[in-house]
């Protein structure tokens, strides 16, 4: 019982993280059909504007507890600045390309993005925990568990059903949704698609700097810290189906108790686990667990 | 020289290069051989990139063929380097022969991301398995050709040369091989699949058998990189790895046989002058020329050099 709920708790948390990893990544392609491979890379952004802002935060001693709104609002404001910016500069040009060439774009954009956050940051590692240490930890049973992953849990919960809300609820919602199903009809029904693209871009960007950015007060942020976040997230979001929403909640919670499981009862299996079970979806659903069907081209 | 076949022009190249090694420094020798090896890797890439897929997991093969060599040369004390570059170039085909049952079916985005978790199976594994030194990997011994044994300064020369004979020869058999049915077909998959398979030939059996290619020639690469470094570990399987093939690919474009090797060779002058001279923004110069190349050269670094229309091969 007590291994249970101890698989249960780490299962959760890390399908918390694997979810707001992620979930930037599918709305991006949902919309955008670009698979973005820079993603990991607004990831490890947010870690260091996160380290920058809660460094600034304690020492100008501001209230401690209202540092998670910080991290937030540094996290959007990072990714609604850079996003849009790259995706006029960089990938608007390109969209009439094939999608390998336009992935390809975002690898390069990766490769300077990694030099440009150690250009900017150093390559020291940053020690921000004090948001871990502020909420301290409660008891279940024998076991101690560190109340700021229910609070990421909660993050994740709010992130998923917020961008529901988004889509299914509001007019731009709607506009988006519109603009997934058909680019060409939703701009003749007078949907500036350009914008919508510029906005999906930062919204996803900022998500990923969210995750990044309340990652970062568990973790040493460091240089490369990106780069494992991409395949991770590529794995849950396609394993998911791309552009899924539920898809990519369900993969983050599948894949998240199968590793606590693993962590648990056959720790050397951890590390790959999770390709293991992309690769398992992938040859029996091709197109992922929530794919959407597309039609054939004769 | 343009009357001539592309394989002959090639290895004329190929040959100068020979016969001017001896006289290069060992870190110039050092960096072709690694540019021959990606080349051969890439060479594979090409092949399928022409029916319009792009594999983010040849560093399975690739890894798959440098721990056969490491493995054969430790464990059987087999260090002629022939062979291990045949048992190497086996074990990449028989490995992507099997997983081509299940790859030839996917297209598109959803091609390239099964092969990148196969390939980060293999790190994962690799990572975890101490008897295979986990992530620090171990070290291959110095290798022999047909009973001879070259010393220090002849190792790097005697690898580049074994190097440049084998890419001659592939780039030969390659090139042959696009000229046949096979290689319209690749671009026939690439237009309209479905079309393809109403013509009668198979869109899957093709892919299969290129994957297969492609294995065989990452499994070559893999066995000349570890030759070439004299170490090996579990890194070779990462995702990155994967990237760079896929980034020479592209550079390179796939004009000609001869291309990857460009792009390769390329790829590695970029590598070590950015690498030397600013050691802490090389991956910054790497993503630029990669951006600059695919915005100003659609058709990649061989679109230079094929000037004549229809010259392509």
């Amino acid at each position: 019982m007590e291994d249970l709920m101890f698989i249960l708790m780490d299962g959760i948390n890390f399908a918390a993280w694997l979810f707001l990893a992620a979930v930037g990544l599918t709305l991006i392609y949902g919309v955008m059909k670009i698979l973005n491979v820079a993603h990991g890379s607004f990831y490890a952004m947010g870690a260091y504007v996160a380290a920058s802002t809660l460094g600034f935060w304690f020492d100008n001693n501001m209230p401690p507890f209202l540092s998670y709104v910080a991290l937030l609002v540094a996290a959007f404001v990072a990714g609604f600045i850079v996003g849009p910016i790259i995706e006029r500069v960089l990938l608007k040009p390109q969209y009439d390309r094939d999608e390998h060439l336009i992935l390809l774009i975002t690898y390069g954009l990766f490769l300077i993005l990694e030099d440009v956050l150690k250009l900017i940051w150093g390559v020291d590692p940053y020690f921000v925990s004090q948001p871990y240490e502020l909420v301290g930890s409660f008891e279940l049973g024998d076991m101690i568990y560190p109340s700021y992953y229910l609070l990421m849990a909660g993050l994740a919960l709010a992130v998923g059903l917020g961008l529901m809300l988004l889509l299914n609820r509001t007019h731009f919602g709607r506009m988006l949704v519109s603009v997934i199903h058909d680019r060409e009809i939703s701009s003749a029904m007078g949907i500036n698609v350009g914008r919508m693209f510029a906005i999906t871009f930062g919204l996803g960007v900022s998500l990923a700097a969210l995750a990044g950015a309340f990652t970062a007060p568990t973790v040493s942020v460091t240089p490369g810290m990106g780069v494992e976040v991409i395949v991770l997230s590529f794995a849950v979001v396609v394993t998911g189906g791309l552009g899924s929403l539920p898809g990519v909640a369900l993969a983050a919670v599948m894949m998240g108790i199968v590793r606590a499981i693993c962590v648990f009862y056959a720790p050397e299996l951890e590390l790959f686990v999770i390709y293991s079970i992309m690769a398992l979806v992938l040859t029996f659903r091709p197109r992922g667990l929530f794919s959407i069907a597309e039609a054939r081209k004769i | 020289m343009n009357s001539l076949p592309i394989g002959y022009r090639f290895g004329l190249v190929l040959l100068a290069l020979l016969a001017g090694s001896p006289w290069l420094p060992p870190w110039l020798l050092f960096m072709l051989t690694i540019a021959a090896a990606n080349g051969l890797v890439v060479l594979g890439c090409m092949l399928f990139y022409r029916a319009g897929l792009v594999s983010f997991g040849q560093a399975l093969y690739f890894c798959a063929g440098a721990y056969t060599t490491g493995l054969v040369t430790n464990l059987l004390g087999v260090i002629d380097v022939l062979l291990l570059l045949g048992l190497s170039g086996l074990a990449g085909g028989l490995l992507a022969y099997l997983v081509g049952f299940l790859l030839a079916r996917y297209r598109g985005i959803f091609f390239g991301l099964l092969s990148m978790a196969f390939s980060m199976i293999l790190y994962g594994v690799l990572t975890k398995s101490e008897s295979l030194g986990s992530t620090d990997g171990f070290n291959v011994p110095a290798f022999t050709l047909l009973g001879f044994e070259p010393d220090q300064p002849q190792v790097r020369f005697t690898l580049l040369a074994v190097a440049v004979a084998v890419i001659w020869l592939v780039s030969l058999v390659t090139d042959r091989f696009l000229r046949s049915p096979y290689g319209p077909l690749l671009v026939a998959i690439h237009d309209n699949e479905i079309r393809t398979e109403y013509m009668g030939a198979s869109a899957k059996n093709t892919v299969h058998l290129v994957y297969v290619a492609a294995g065989i020639l990452a499994g070559m690469g893999g066995c000349i990189g570890a030759t070439a470094v004299g170490h090996i570990d579990p890194t070779m399987a990462y995702w990155t790895t994967s990237g760079e093939f896929v980034f020479i690919t592209i550079m390179a474009g796939v004009g000609s046989v001869v291309a990857p090797f460009l792009g390769a060779l390329v790829f590695g002058i970029i590598y070590t002058i950015a690498f030397s001279e600013s050691p802490n923004t090389w991956q910054m110069v790497l993503g630029a020329s990669l951006i600059a190349v695919i915005l100003l050269l659609p058709n990649g670094l061989w679109s230079l050099l094929a000037k004549r229309k229809g010259a392509q091969a």
